[in-house]
């Protein structure tokens, strides 16, 4: 039994910022019931029939990332332009806890099933939705998806080196943190349900979500008027807060190898130091952070020199060794397949999908003593559980259920 | 319409009941915040000294002293704070005393430590089958690596992010996000687990473990780095502002008159924002500066361009490609929150690179009550923090308390609560 199985969510959510969050409540054991438009084949999602693939099929039932993001759920269509549709989701609506989306503001509304709407078919629905200026307010018709929440939230801005234009973030990475976010968003709603007989519509502005990260540099502006756009920053390779030093990111031996290195304190200077055991590094004046700090871009330069003809996992584990904080910077094949610290956990489960067979995909980075996740089912291919979900939840016939097929309702 | 108040309007946040010890940390405190901020009555235990980090900067007025540090302010809204040495017997006898009257204990500390001082999950749960028990570790509380020590940037650095972040010239090291968000992510999924034993608890009645892994939190928040090469063993190359893909993308991000940075996205496809990309330059006065708006006339009349029609059709490759030259075009000849505004009001998708002070001020935000006032004794004056990630009109998010002075509430908490009640 998993957690949360006795909870049940339509979710009408998708890509990743939406997906992402009912990924993880499927995984600890709700049944998710995944609501896709068969007239469009799903391809709202646009992560569903994009790559990379497995292999040399392609089209809707072939994208990984789809199948990443929506394992373990229960996939339906439902034609919601049809009045049939409509009331066949209300059906279902019936008998769910909870209700998730990620459309723009406003679409669920339109298509009939506002909040109003909603509690009208089941008083203490819980009704999270996730876009990205949230669900009212002057920004609130503007399109997003992560890379522009990341731009207007202060998340790329804050990431990147003195000098350069802003780096960012190489990925959704607020598509990620939006999804448990809202995962947040909707435990926190249920518990509040199963204290107080009530539901609610919460509404997440994933901007908003995205804002709350970046706290201290924040509140340097607001009590002290210091922005963050300010000569020499961000810097963020380094740390400012604490101040430490050395620590960055160096070349090491080959072609695009890093090494990432922290020193927390004079005492992981010593150690690594002495690891490097050259009188540069072992010069007692560098022994206070003061003096670390006065010298920062000579002694990078000197690190630098001194990883830079050492093999990367070489240089990490000497200083690990010695207890300094060192890693080589990870490619994926370095984390995903010579990592122990991943594979003991069963961090890359193998989930089958009807189409693709077994693919490997994301776990969970929580374990749980009495009621673990599980993940051993791939993403649903379009409308693969409508006999299951119409017969066994919402108590339809075959007739009836063959009659919505060729009705293109479902 | 502001129900996203500092004050709630009264009404009990959603975890209001729910109990929580936390034993100081810097990685797991925002997981106690968010559980404060909605509601839940959050107990944080420091060493006698103060957690060190009230050491970490910036401070308040440049104020270097415990009670000053933001990063403690921002970090512990919401929760009440008692010092404790849990190496003497009066101090782990109070956090017993703590423990017991817990829904939830939340902590840190390194694999062993508590084992060591005899006041670990196994020792302390006794009776009490409803305990929830979270652990936010490096590596977990067990394994090959449970001991290697990291930080934020090793752990960004060792779990995938920081490989997919940084610029396109390569001679340049790969980036570590700013905001210590290793810490962040392993929060968000240790207040996701609890709340999740939390639901199970209903059920079952009992308690559990959890068992939070930074590194492995850092590993399954990497999107297309870890799914692509799952999948079709793909290795991503990092890119200056813009996805890392197996292959080099066009830029996405333009520098504007007011030297800030826009983020472009995808080019127009469609008719309609091929219209309105039409419009928004004629409206700026740029047709005659700018040829290649025949291009978009073309567009327009054709019904925009497809993906699929750029492999065969070289006119339509012609187009896209003038597309994308008018948003850079445009960029370079306007401030940059010109740009966001005049394209986002067209339709086109497009977001300005903010500061997070510039994100924060925005009519937007405070239209939806986004910024909430703290009051603040230290400096005799409220402060504005980021408000709530989600608005939740019947239980609402509030920051009930600023972060605790050093031992603030030991009278309250361990003379009167417990040992007094």
């Amino acid at each position: 039994m998993g957690a949360l199985s006795h909870i049940r969510i339509c979710d009408l959510s998708g890509q990743l910022a939406g997906a992402g969050a009912t990924r993880y409540l499927a995984a600890v054991g709700a049944q998710v019931i995944r609501v896709e438009d068969p007239v469009k084949q799903g391809t709202w999602d646009i992560v569903r029939g994009a790559g990379p693939f497995v292999d040399d099929r392609r089209g809707i039932e072939f994208g990984s990332g789809f199948n990443n993001h929506n394992v373990e759920k229960l996939g339906i269509t439902l034609d919601l332009r049809t009045d049939r549709g409509r009331e066949l989701l209300r059906d279902l609506v019936a008998v769910s806890d909870v209700v998730t989306e990620n459309f723009a503001a406003g679409v669920m509304a339109r298509m009939g099933f506002s909040y109003d709407e909603l509690r009208a078919i089941k008083p203490d629905i819980v009704y999270v939705s996730n876009c990205g200026f949230g669900a009212w307010g002057p920004h609130s018709a503007f399109k997003t998806w992560g890379p522009i929440v990341q731009a207007v939230s202060g998340l790329t801005f804050s990431s990147g080196l003195p000098g350069q234009p802003p780096a960012g973030w190489g990925y959704s990475y607020m598509d990620h943190m939006g999804a448990d976010i809202m995962a947040v968003a909707i435990l926190a709603g249920l518990i509040h349900r199963n204290g107080t007989g009530e539901g609610q519509w919460i509404d997440m502005s994933c901007t908003e979500a995205g804002t709350t990260l970046v706290g201290p540099d924040l509140l340097d502006y607001t009590v002290n008027g210091r922005p963050l756009r300010r000569d020499g920053q961000p810097d963020s390779n380094r740390s400012h807060a604490p101040v430490r030093v050395p620590h960055g990111i160096y070349p090491s031996e080959g072609d695009d190898n890093w090494v990432a290195i922290a020193c927390r304190d004079d005492d992981d200077w010593k150690r690594m130091a002495a690891v490097i055991d050259e009188p540069w590094a072992t010069d007692p004046r560098n022994d206070t952070l003061a003096e670390r700090v006065a010298v920062q871009d000579a002694l990078d330069a000197r690190i630098s020199e001194w990883t830079h003809t050492r093999d990367r996992y070489a240089v990490a584990e000497s200083l690990r060794a010695a207890g300094v904080p060192a890693t080589v910077v990870a490619r994926p094949e370095d984390r995903i397949d010579h990592d122990p610290a991943t594979s003991e956990w069963g961090l890359w489960p193998t989930a089958h999908h009807r189409e693709m067979g077994d693919v490997r995909v994301d776990g969970i980075p929580v374990h749980f003593s009495e009621t673990d996740w599980s993940i051993v089912h791939g993403g649903p291919c379009l409308g693969e559980h409508n006999h299951q979900v119409l017969s066994e939840i919402l108590g339809l016939d075959d007739i009836e259920i063959e009659q919505l097929a060729k009705d293109g309702i479902t | 319409m502001n129900a996203n108040s500092s004050t709630g309007g009264g009404l009990a946040g959603s975890l209001d009941g729910l109990r929580v010890v936390e034993l100081a940390s810097e990685h797991a405190a925002l997981a106690g915040k968010m559980l404060g901020d909605l509601g839940a009555e959050v107990i944080v235990v420091e060493p006698p000294e103060g957690h060190p980090s009230r050491t970490y900067g910036p401070f308040a007025d440049d104020v270097e002293d415990p009670e000053h540090s933001l990063w403690w302010w921002y970090y512990n809204t919401s929760k009440r704070g008692v010092v404790l040495d849990l190496a003497t017997t009066e101090g782990a006898a109070h956090f017993r005393r703590l423990v017991a009257d817990s829904d939830i204990v939340l902590e840190g500390e390194a694999p062993g430590a508590l084992v060591a001082l005899g006041l670990d999950h196994p020792a302390l749960r006794g009776a009490d089958e409803r305990l929830i028990w979270v652990s936010v570790t490096a590596f977990g509380r067990e394994g090959t690596r449970a001991h290697d020590p990291a930080t934020d940037l090793t752990l960004l650095a060792g779990g995938g992010p920081a490989w997919s972040c940084g610029y396109d010239d390569h001679s340049l090291p790969p980036v570590r996000g700013g905001g210590k968000q290793a810490f962040h992510i392993a929060s968000t999924w240790a207040v996701m687990a609890a709340l999740t034993a939390v639901l199970a608890r209903d059920v079952t009645g009992r308690g559990q473990h959890v068992d939070v892994s930074m590194h492995a939190a850092c590993n399954v928040t990497t999107e297309m780095a870890t799914y692509g090469y799952l999948a079709g063993h793909e290795t991503v190359l990092r890119q200056t502002g813009r996805h890392a893909m197996p292959t080099i993308s066009m830029p996405t991000q333009m520098r504007c008159a007011d030297g800030r940075y826009v983020t472009t996205g995808f080019p127009p496809r469609s008719q309609r924002d091929f219209a309105s990309l039409v419009e928004w330059i004629e409206t700026l006065g740029f047709r005659d500066e700018f040829p290649e708006t025949m291009l978009l006339d073309l567009a327009v009349e054709r019904g925009g361009v497809s993906i699929a029609e750029m492999a065969t059709d070289d006119l339509a490759r012609d187009i896209f490609g003038a597309g994308r030259e008018a948003l850079c075009f445009i960029a370079e000849r306007i401030p940059a929150d010109d740009f966001f505004l005049g394209g986002q009001t067209r339709g086109l998708a497009c977001g300005v690179v903010a500061s997070p002070e510039e994100a924060f001020e925005t009519e937007h935000i405070k239209a939806r009550g986004f910024q909430v006032e703290v009051e603040h004794d230290a400096i005799g004056r409220p402060v504005r923090y980021p408000g709530a990630p989600f608005i939740m009109p019947a239980s609402p998010w509030r920051i009930s308390r600023r972060a605790p002075h050093v031992g603030e509430h030991d009278a309250e908490i361990l003379y009167g609560e417990i040992l007094g009640g």
